[in-house]
């Protein structure tokens, strides 16, 4: 018989309470998305909620507009926070290390109350909600999770490949293109992914700086679900959302794992 | 250590003004770094189209700042470079006839071993066919063939460095830089990368600059070697030259290994030292001048009878090196000397030592004792140094607060201290020489000064000290 210091050191046996809030916590959720998502409200298999996703005109226009907005917000982010990278890790500029620290600073508190603190400023200021305030909104929560990314990658490369090129005869702009850009790009991926993904599933900045006028496919969902009845149409939002989020990721990951020798 | 007959200026004007001889020119250059040193001081060098030079010092001399000047990767403070006789001190390094090879390789990661060495062509805008059949000769000409679509770090050490080299060679530079290449390989990998680049020097016929720490590998490839130290030239000559006669301590002590002993110029041809008069080749240097000795530790021959040598000694310590033999030995008078030798002389035999009077290179003493300028401040004391020193109240009573006074101490008379904070003023240890019977360092001050002591003690490069001297050492005069 196998003694009880036996059980608590074994490997396997650290591993269960981490098992056990995977399988409460992750996988049931999963199953229950699928489950609802093909049944109908009293249980019985259907794949009814799928044929009224493709012919609700007010689900699909919300869903395409909503990846339009992410992916306004992810260009909009990576304009931006690429320069700012950029200059944060060049030593050329010197910039200080305040200045870093600002960038990163709003990192530190829950996006809610930022935003919140933002509906107050424009309401202030007498700016009007809406598509601008949400873009801004979003940007604004989002641009850290860009620049950190790529300031990163940028911070990491190696100097002398800047003057390797300069040397072999390339001016400042084509160092640029031909050297320094190729080789943030994994920065520039994960920076991508890590501002598009939220963005798209987003709800509770859309409904704040848009007094709930604009309807993001996350507030659709959030509506469906808290209205009981069409819990298993929420279902199908939710799970139609995961597959498009599941395929910008991989298109993220293995973008990313090339850069670094395709590992995986 | 600063020599006021800069060598290089010296080699400079030995030579004819031609600027069309020189494929470089570095006049007067100056280069002060943002916390107000200087990384290079008055460096003056002229390379002829072809030259293979090799610029070499202990790290942190200034070697690859001038490198890098060259480059254009830095700019110099002040002084002139031309290329081909055109001023290129300002010109961004995309623009100069030069390609680098750097230390660490900087070979791009996303591009493949072709892409890598095409790179420079194709900024050129060479036309695509001409890119392919010149890459191949550059790979070829590397050892390299076969490896075009390799990733680059999936390369060895060494072929990383071939693929660098190809990666410059390709653009058919005037110049050819150099970063200490080999640094990061193994012994034996560099001993085959030396002669590689030894043989595509000879094949290109392109001047090569090569920066490197190591003295053996600087006596190996050049034509021409620079001794840098500090961000001073100190030597300028072939490797030969810069062997057989250094023209200071710093260059004997760094190149090779040496006997450096203090002496006394008698006469011409005639130079005194461990207690024993010399015959000598040298002349000039005045008569009872005194003088350093250097004699390498192979050009002192060994005779089983002590009675014949010019020097009697006890083997302390005997070493196989493969070749040689290499023994310490210890004079009557406690002078200790290195010297090689094909056989072996076991610890504690008597010999006799000969030295040939062109084996025996003299050179004159940088200083004789430490000279400051100072002044007399109250409470009988006088400041230099940025610090307050204790005088003999007798000498003091000769003089008053706010004279100028020019301070002279003995390398002897200065004491170094264990615990810092017993010395006047603190500083630590930053060059040592070991003369014999004595070592000679320099302590270079926190403030920044440098100070000679002559001390039997035993200290490293670095050490922190404090340092004494007692009022009675301390010689004053007027300025």
């Amino acid at each position: 018989m196998k003694k009880l210091s036996d059980i608590a050191s074994s490997r396997h046996t650290w591993a269960w309470p981490y098992i056990l809030f995977l399988v409460l916590f992750v996988v049931l959720p999963l199953v229950l998305i699928a489950f609802y998502a093909f049944t109908t409200a009293d249980g019985r298999f259907t794949v009814q909620n799928f044929l009224k996703f493709f012919t609700h005109s007010e689900a699909i226009s919300t869903f395409v507009y909503s990846v339009f907005i992410a992916v306004l917000n992810t260009v909009i982010c990576l304009l931006l926070g690429y320069p700012a990278a950029y200059i944060m890790a060049n030593e050329d500029y010197r910039t200080p290390k305040v200045m870093a620290m600002l960038f990163i600073l709003p990192m530190w508190i829950n996006f809610l109350l930022r935003t919140v603190a933002t509906v107050e400023l424009f309401n202030m200021i007498g700016f009007k909600l809406g598509e601008g305030a949400l873009l801004f909104g979003l940007c604004y929560d989002y641009l850290p999770f860009m620049i950190y990314p790529i300031y990163n990658t940028l911070q990491k490369m190696d100097r002398s490949l800047v003057e390797a090129a300069g040397d072999l005869g390339a001016n400042r702009a084509k160092v640029f293109t031909k050297v320094i850009l190729p080789l943030s790009m994994p920065g520039v991926y994960s920076g991508i992914v890590m501002v598009f993904m939220p963005t798209v599933s987003t709800f509770a900045i859309a409904e704040l700086l848009t007094h709930n006028n604009i309807k993001l496919f996350g507030s659709l969902i959030q509506d469906y679900i808290t209205t009981s009845d069409l819990l298993n149409y929420g279902a199908v939002l939710s799970l139609i959302l995961l597959v498009i989020i599941g395929i910008t990721s991989f298109f993220g990951s293995t973008e990313d794992d090339s850069q670094k020798g395709g590992l995986i | 250590m600063q020599n006021p007959n800069c060598p290089a200026q010296g080699n400079v004007a030995s030579q004819p003004q031609v600027s069309g001889d020189y494929i470089i020119e570095v006049k007067n250059v100056f280069k002060q770094f943002e916390d107000g040193k200087f990384a290079l001081n008055d460096v003056s060098l002229s390379v002829k189209k072809g030259e293979f030079v090799t610029i070499l010092g202990p790290s942190g001399c200034g070697k690859t700042t001038l490198l890098r000047c060259i480059a254009g990767f830095q700019v110099a403070s002040s002084g002139d470079i031309l290329l081909k006789g055109e001023d290129v001190t300002q010109t961004p390094p995309y623009k100069r006839p030069v390609n680098t090879v750097f230390q660490k390789y900087a070979l791009f990661p996303h591009l493949n071993v072709f892409e890598n060495v095409a790179f420079g062509l194709k900024m050129k805008k060479v036309e695509k066919t001409t890119i392919a059949k010149k890459v191949k000769a550059a790979l070829k000409m590397a050892n390299l063939t076969g490896y075009e679509d390799r990733k680059v770090d999936t390369l060895s050490g060494g072929q990383q460095q071939r693929v660098a080299i190809a990666r410059a060679i390709v653009n058919e530079p005037e110049v050819l830089l150099l970063d200490e290449p080999l640094s990061a390989l193994d012994l034996k990998m560099r001993h085959d990368m030396q002669i590689e680049l030894k043989e595509l020097h000879d094949k290109l016929g392109i001047t090569f600059i090569y920066v490197t720490h190591d003295q053996e590998e600087a006596l190996t490839l050049s034509d021409r070697v620079v001794v840098m130290s500090e961000g001073e030239i100190q030597q300028i000559g072939t490797p030969t030259d810069i062997y057989n006669e250094p023209i200071n301590c710093f260059v004997a002590d760094f190149i090779g290994e040496s006997n450096i002993l203090s002496g006394t110029m008698i006469c011409d041809r005639k130079v005194r030292f461990c207690g024993h008069e010399f015959d000598c080749v040298d002349e000039g240097f005045g008569e009872m001048m005194p003088v350093d000795v250097v004699i390498r530790p192979e050009d002192i021959y060994i005779l089983d009878n002590p009675e014949k040598g010019q020097l009697q000694g006890e083997v302390q310590s005997c070493i196989f090196k493969g070749v040689h033999y290499e023994m310490r030995v210890l004079t009557p008078d406690h002078f200790e000397f290195l010297i090689q030798d094909y056989h072996e002389f076991l610890p504690g035999r008597k010999i006799g030592m000969l030295v040939k009077p062109e084996d025996i290179q003299i050179m004159k003493k940088e200083r004789l004792f430490n000279t400051f300028e100072g002044e007399i401040v109250k409470n009988n004391k006088v400041n230099f140094l940025e610090a307050d020193w204790d005088l003999d109240p007798e000498v003091a009573a000769q003089f008053e607060p706010g004279d100028k006074v020019r301070v002279e101490v003995e390398f002897a008379d200065v004491d170094l201290q264990d615990y810092e904070e017993e010395g006047t003023l603190t500083g630590e240890v930053h060059f040592i020489l070991y003369k014999g019977d004595h070592y000679h360092l320099t302590i270079r001050t926190d403030e920044g000064y440098d100070i000679h002591v002559n001390t039997q003690d035993v200290w490293d490069d670095g050490d922190r000290v404090g340092v004494v001297i007692l009022p009675k050492d301390i010689r004053v005069s007027k300025l």
